[in-house]
């Protein structure tokens, strides 16, 4: 009876290359996400400099302020790293030490986004006051529903860890909420390259 | 002990043998379940996209007719295209996919099975809340492309326009998920032995389609949603005073829009990859040919988009460029014509009503092609542009090529789904009122359009002298709807009580075809070893699949439990872009709220729970 479950558990594994299929679809999902965020971009710099009224970009960007929080970021990035390898060890500590650091670095990257919107509203870019706000605002502010999504998915995870729900054997979990991190990461690198660098 | 086993087996019995009733397939997350519905529901729309057509055609069957006003006329032709592109073509496409390609390459499922229940609610949930518009007497009207400027606030200030937006980015982050779903299954679910260069031609083009589904969706999301805040909040994309570019709209648009003729295009042109050999009795004649043409038809489909904008200004090197790469596509289209073709050069060929809606595709599908090519040079699309011709253009490519492709895989998957075979007598009728129907509809067209009768215009003059032409088509329309009703009299009546098929209802030779119709819920009792492109026409490869497909398993291969928080989350994406029609901003934040709540309960399910007890 034993034997029969295992072996009917055992093609229930089975891929065809190998791969985990969560792993593969979450790939997937990442290039479908790349296009989305490519047309976000891209109708960013059709519309550059295309403003008739201001403020314009040159008015209320503060790239040394942005530049710590795309610091931030990048931290958190590696705190991910850090919490998969706990995770793996099955050292619950260090796991939790380190997704608790990814969330904080991601809470406090949202906090200078919220800041930094509410800045330039006040200094008169709204989101209806020219092209900058509109394509400025859609933009990061789909960036910044990513980073808060992630937020809300590491903070489940550092749950699961603290109850002890996250043994080695759920790394993969972790491992894919790592890949959606990254990947927002590296979106916000062009993002902050392209709008705030390069204007 | 003997008693104890007794009551064990009966226990697991229950467990997965397959459930019935209504609450069953509402919970199913069965592939083939999903399958029938998602095909059920393209049907309805079906019909109603139908009426729609006939309305407009009442109206134009004489000059200067009053029967319906210029403003119902823009709702039904607008709601008549949106409807037939995404709620007709496409999801009867995912239809196909969800039934046959994880039989086709030895899989028990798709490979997020839960996740494939979500992509047909949402569907289902997207396309009626499009069409709760109607009653409203608020349906879009501003056509299927929503060209910027006409959709803003300014030129249309009422719900029709939200509707719309809200409509189609609620259907594609349906089509996004299944696109996920369909790369995953066929990269990863292959039996042993399926070898990428094994596939049989409907599976590879369902993986084609996946990819353009990923990646032409998110561009057309995106623009919506520019859309959406220029509507809701006041944001400036479109809006010309602020100095947008409503151009922009259009090379977005279409980014999205041509591949989605191939989306649409590349499934039918996979079913009769399959119906071809299978009803020549001979291997598809250049195989991998076939599939590397349908592979690049999938790129190029990327890059000839502003083929639609010719009218938009670009300026003359940029329509070369577009005038060239829009010609180029004909060649691996017209490769798979000649493929085709020499497949059932010499065979054997029994003309069943499959195989004739898939010759009849390959006909008028080359008529819609021809006429494609015409206005793909840029001085003949300035004269044709936005004419009757277009409209025969297209229908000839989307109802001559895609429709008639999913009818050829009706009734050749039919058999399998339900172990019946559909009525070839019906089918025949079925067949030539579609033939006869269609033509009559759509050929007068390219005449109404090169005499000058513009599209998307509620009524014309009689000086014009198209009367004739129009009067053919509404004529033809009607055939056609007679067409469809006689199809669905024969699905609802050979359900029931059609001749009965075997396991292999036409001697094809691929894997779908070794195990018994319909399917066990499973499939699979193990996985069989593929070792050729026709494992069902080797004689000792069919004995050894065989062995294993119909055999009859010690133990039942565990499946994932039916799950209701599909639907909820479902209902929750719905009721949040819903609620975002009252442009008060938080309101849809309680729908985002019980989405979450949906998405957690269904995050910390799990699929294999119902099987504990049986432990
Ligand atoms: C009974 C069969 C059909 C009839 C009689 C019919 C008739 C028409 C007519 C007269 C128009 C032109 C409206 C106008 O430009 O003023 C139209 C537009 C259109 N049809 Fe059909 N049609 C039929 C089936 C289909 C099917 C099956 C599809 C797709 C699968 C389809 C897709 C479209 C599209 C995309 C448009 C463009 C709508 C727009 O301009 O926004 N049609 N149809
Ligand atoms: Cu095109």
């Amino acid at each position: 009876m034993a034997e029969a479950a295992a072996v009917a558990h055992d093609d229930h594994h089975y891929t065809s290359t190998g791969l985990n299929s969560w792993k593969l679809g979450f790939w997937t999902l990442i290039g479908s996400e790349c296009l989305f965020f490519g047309t976000l971009i891209s109708t960013y710099m059709v519309y550059k400099g295309q403003s008739i009224v201001g403020p314009f970009s040159g008015d209320v960007f503060d790239i040394p302020l942005t530049t710590i929080s795309t610091f931030v970021l990048l931290m958190s990035s590696l705190a991910m790293v850090l919490a998969l390898d706990g995770v793996q060890r099955g050292n619950r500590k260090l796991s939790m030490a380190w997704l608790g650091v990814v969330i904080v670095l991601g809470a406090t990257f949202l906090g200078f986004q919220v800041y930094e919107f509410n800045h330039f509203y006040h200094v008169g870019l709204g989101l209806d006051t020219n092209l900058l706000g509109s394509s400025f605002y859609v933009l990061t502010g789909f960036h910044g529903a990513h980073v808060f999504f992630g937020v809300v998915w590491l903070t489940t995870l550092f749950v699961m860890s603290a109850r002890g729900k996250l043994p080695p054997s759920k790394a993969l979990n972790v491992e894919i909420a790592g890949l959606y991190w990254h990947f927002v990461d590296v979106v916000w690198i062009v993002i902050f390259v392209l709008v705030y660098l390069i204007q | 002990m003997s008693v104890a086993t007794e009551s064990a087996a009966t226990t697991h019995d229950a467990h997965h043998g397959e459930p019935t009733g209504l609450w069953s397939w509402i919970t199913t997350v069965d592939h083939k379940r999903i399958g029938i519905m998602y095909f059920l529901t393209s049907i309805f729309f079906l019909l109603v996209g139908g009426l729609e057509a006939l309305l407009i055609r009442i109206q134009l069957f004489k000059p200067e007719n009053d029967f319906i006003s210029a403003e119902l006329y823009n709702q039904l032709f607008t709601m008549h295209g949106t409807t037939m592109i995404f709620l007709v073509a496409m999801p009867m496409a995912v239809a196909f996919f969800n039934y046959v390609v994880p039989l086709q390459i030895g899989a028990r499922d798709v490979a997020f099975p839960r996740l494939n229940a979500l992509s047909y609610w949402i569907y289902l949930f997207g396309g009626l809340y499009l069409n709760a518009s109607w009653f409203v007497g608020q349906a879009p009207n501003t056509s299927w492309v929503g060209y910027a400027n006409l959709t803003s606030t300014q030129f249309s200030p009422g719900l029709n326009v939200d509707f719309w937006v809200l409509g189609l980015s609620i259907l594609g982050v349906s089509s996004i998920m299944g696109g996920v779903n369909f790369i995953t299954t066929i990269i990863n679910l292959r039996a042993p032995g399926m070898k990428l260069m094994r596939m049989p031609l409907f599976t590879w083009m369902t993986f084609v389609t996946s990819f353009l589904l990923i990646t032409a969706l998110p561009v057309i999301a995106v623009a919506l949603i520019m859309l959406a805040f220029d509507r809701f909040f006041s944001a400036n994309f479109f809006n010309v005073a602020a100095g947008a570019d409503p151009v922009l709209w259009q090379h977005l648009f279409w980014i999205f829009g041509h591949p989605e003729v191939y989306i649409l295009v590349l499934p039918a042109f996979g079913v009769i990859s399959d119906v071809i050999p299978a009803f020549s009795r001979k291997p598809l004649f250049g195989y991998p040919v076939v599939v590397y043409a349908g592979v690049l038809i999938g790129f190029i489909g990327w890059g000839v988009w502003s083929h639609h904008m010719f009218t938009s200004g670009m300026g003359p090197i940029a329509d070369s460029f577009f005038v060239a790469t829009t010609m180029i596509i004909a060649i691996p289209t017209g490769v798979k014509i000649f493929n085709w073709m020499a497949t059932m050069w010499g065979g054997a060929i029994r003309f069943t009503t499959a195989m004739n809606f898939a010759v009849g595709l390959v006909a008028l599908f080359t008529v819609g092609g021809l006429s494609g090519v015409m206005h793909a040079s840029a001085p003949v699309d300035l004269q044709q542009h936005d004419s009757y011709f277009v409209v025969a253009h297209f229908h000839y490519v989307i109802v001559g090529g895609i429709l008639l492709g999913m009818f050829s895989g009706l009734y050749y998957w039919f058999p399998k789904v339900t172990g019946r075979y559909l009525s070839e007598k019906a089918g025949a009728w079925h067949f030539w009122t579609t033939m006869i129907g269609f033509n009559l509809t759509f050929f007068p067209m390219h005449f109404s359009g090169m005499f000058g009768m513009p599209r998307r215009t509620w009524t014309y003059q009689s000086e014009l002298g198209v009367q004739l032409y129009n009067q053919m088509s509404t004529v033809g329309g009607f055939i056609l709807g007679i067409s469809t009703l006689i199809m669905l009299y024969n699905v609802l009546k050979s359900a029931k009580s059609g001749a009965p098929a075997g396991s292999n209802a036409w001697g094809a030779p691929s894997l779908e075809w070794s195990i018994p119709s319909p399917p066990h819920h499973y499939n699979f009792p193990a996985l069989p070893e593929v070792r050729s492109r026709e494992p069902m026409w080797h004689d000792d490869e069919r004995a050894a699949i065989e062995a294993v497909t119909l055999a009859h398993p010690a133990k039942e291969p565990e499946m994932p439990g039916p799950s209701f928080w599909p639907i909820v989350v479902a209902s929750g994406v719905t009721a949040t872009w819903a609620l975002v029609m009252t442009g008060v901003w938080w309101v849809p934040l309680i729908g985002l709220a019980y989405t979450t709540f949906g998405v957690f309960m269904w995050a910390f399910e799990d699929p294999f729970k119902h099987l504990e007890s049986s432990h």
